[in-house]
Parts: C-alpha cells; structure tokens; sequence
C-alpha cells in the first residue's frame, strides 16, 4: 500500500490528530501528515508524552493515532496501563516492528522479540499489518477500540507501506 | 502556604468553566475535596503526563481555558512538554505547578527542584507568560490574567504536608472520563 492511500484510510476512518515519535519504517507517513493538515500531527519528545497529548485530545472529542517505535513501547506501559486502560480512553497505536524474527540492529533484538506479546500482556488487542491486509488489520483495530473502549495497536514491519 | 490553600486559592480565582486536570496523588485528593465538579479529570495514575493531556486538551477546544494542575515531581518527570507546549503555545492553557520541592504523596522525598528555576525553563521553551509566586494575593492576581496571554506557567512555591482528613477521588476511572467528557464535548 502506498503512503498516500494509508494515510487517506486513516483520514476515511475518522482519525483527525495524530502525534508520536518517529520510526524509520514509517517515515514517509509522518512527513506527508506533517504537509496535510486533515490530520495534524504533533511531534512529541517521548512516547509517553505522545499517549498523553493524544488521551487529551481524545478527551477533547479528536479520533487520535500515536506512532512509535516498538523501543518506545518501554516507555508506554506504564500509561498504557494506569491511563488509557484503566479509564477506557480508546487510541489507535501504530507501533514500528524493529528486530522482527530477530534480523536487525543489536538494539532492537529484545524488544522485538516481546512486542506483541508485551502488548497483549498489558491486555492491548493486537494487529498485525501485512502486505496483503493493511486496511482490514486497521479495520480490525477499530473494531477493538469502539467495542471495548480501549487501545488498540496496528505493528508494522519494514516495507509494507511505501 | 500549604498546596491545599493554593489550590483552594486558584479554585476561587477561576470563572469556574475550564477545564482542570490535576495530577497523580495528593493534588486529585486535594482539589477532589475543595471542589468536586466533573469538568476536573482527576488522574489517578501515569505521574508526569498531566501537562500533556492538558495540551492535547488545549489544541483540540480552543474555545476552552485548560488548567493544568501538578507537583515539582510530575514536571521533572516530563519536562521534555514544557517544550512542546512552547512551540505549539495554545493561548488557552494555565500551566501550574505546585512546588514543595518534595514528593510529598510518597512520603516527603526530595526532588531537585530547589535548584532548578522552572519559570526559567518555561520562559526559554516558549510559554509566553510565566511567574513565580509564593503568597495567596500574588496568587490569586496572577491566575485572573493568564487566558489572554497564554500558554502561562505559573509555580506557586507551597509548603510540604497535606491537611487532615483528606478525602479520596470516589469516582471510578470510568466515571471521571464520563463526566468529564460530557462537560467538554456533550458526549
């Protein structure tokens, strides 16, 4: 799926605010969201401050997204379980895959062997996006979102959306 | 002054429509006890992140006045806000940290803050009004002027320790989301 048509998807599916830190693997979405303004979006300096700002606009009445690195998911438990669990404040997490089956920079290994698992652990629903199922996995997350109330993350691997 | 007569102070001092979100621990039972309305969200946990959800509040209801409510520790936690507040610097937003240089809900621990100037660094990240204020009658002039020049930051330097018989937030974390919500956006 191209940049465009993903960042269009989100735009169809309601989502209007849009903050996180960026990964290199979704590069291009972050710099076209940055240069269209249906869905601004807000460079935050960690990615706990960006769950913040968005449960803010959440609670201000915006469909927030959060981007993030899978090395910044450390950074998220804690609000992901005090914050946005505990009050049912629904978010769409788009949470970069590094270290996927063990292939990548020594720095990503660990966490990329846990990403998901630490997320459902926490009680996160999760959604793997492959090449042939972007639309319905994020489809599928908003499923989660509306019926439980709670977030809901969407992982991405390397080179899927380009 | 105490936190609690500070925070009474600015209670006062509001019009009594923003829209406060105070943070983790003493401040939420506090201000629960002084003034218990649904347009304050009370966060019970995730310490440091009350500035944030105050500005993701602010970009989304400009119409709104955001007050932020939170100890010396919470800011440290999260000073890298204090620099997107300032670059983002929504004019309808009261940045307020009630500083007894402690982290006085777990026990009184010190923080750093009695050598940092936070008006300083509020000042350099782009707030457009910041102030230090240690008595009542700075306090409640400070917090009438705000709005029309924000985002401000305002540290109100408090004494440690709480009062007797604190109350505690009785609403759930769903219920303080509900009402809150409904107040903000109707829903």
């Amino acid at each position: 799926m191209t940049t465009v048509d993903f960042c269009s998807m989100l735009n169809a599916q309601g989502f209007n605010f849009a903050t996180g830190v960026p990964c290199s693997i979704f590069k291009d979405i972050i710099l076209y969201l940055s240069s269209h303004s249906d869905i601004p979006y807000i460079p935050a300096t960690r990615e706990d401050e960006a769950l913040g700002i968005a449960t803010g606009a959440y609670l201000g009445g915006k469909k927030p997204v959060v981007f993030m690195q899978n090395s910044g998911l450390g950074s998220v438990i804690n609000p992901l379980s005090s914050l946005n669990m505990l009050y049912r404040i629904p978010i769409l997490l788009l949470i970069s895959w590094r270290g996927y089956r063990g292939k990548d920079a020594p720095e990503h290994l660990i966490m990329g062997k846990v990403t998901t698992k630490l997320l459902k652990d926490i009680g996160v629903p999760v959604q793997v996006i492959t090449k042939d199922n972007p639309e319905a996995a994020i489809l599928a997350s908003i499923r989660q979102m509306e019926e439980r109330q709670i977030p809901a993350a969407a992982v991405l691997k390397a080179g899927i959306i380009q | 002054m105490k936190r609690f007569e500070a925070i009474k102070v600015i209670i006062q001092s509001l019009s009594g429509s923003e829209l406060v979100v105070s943070s983790t621990g003493m401040i939420s039972r506090e201000l629960f006890t002084i003034s218990d309305v649904p347009r304050n969200f009370y966060m019970l946990g995730s310490m440091g992140l009350a500035s944030s959800i105050g500005l993701g509040l602010a970009l989304s209801l400009p119409e709104k006045q955001i007050v932020v409510l939170e100890g010396d520790g919470s800011i440290l936690m999260n000073m890298g806000s204090m620099a997107t507040i300032g670059h983002f610097a929504p004019p309808n937003l009261v940045h307020i940290v009630l500083d007894n240089e402690a982290h006085d809900s777990t026990g009184g621990q010190a923080t750093v803050s009695n050598t940092v100037n936070l008006g300083e660094v509020a000042h350099a990240a782009g707030y457009r009004l910041t102030r230090v204020v240690e008595s009542k009658e700075e306090l409640r002039k400070v917090i009438i002027k705000p709005f029309q020049q924000g985002p401000a930051f305002v540290s109100v330097k408090v004494e440690k320790g709480s009062i007797e018989r604190i109350g505690r937030v009785v609403h759930s974390p769903q219920e303080i989301k509900n009402r809150f919500q409904k107040s903000t956006i109707g829903i």
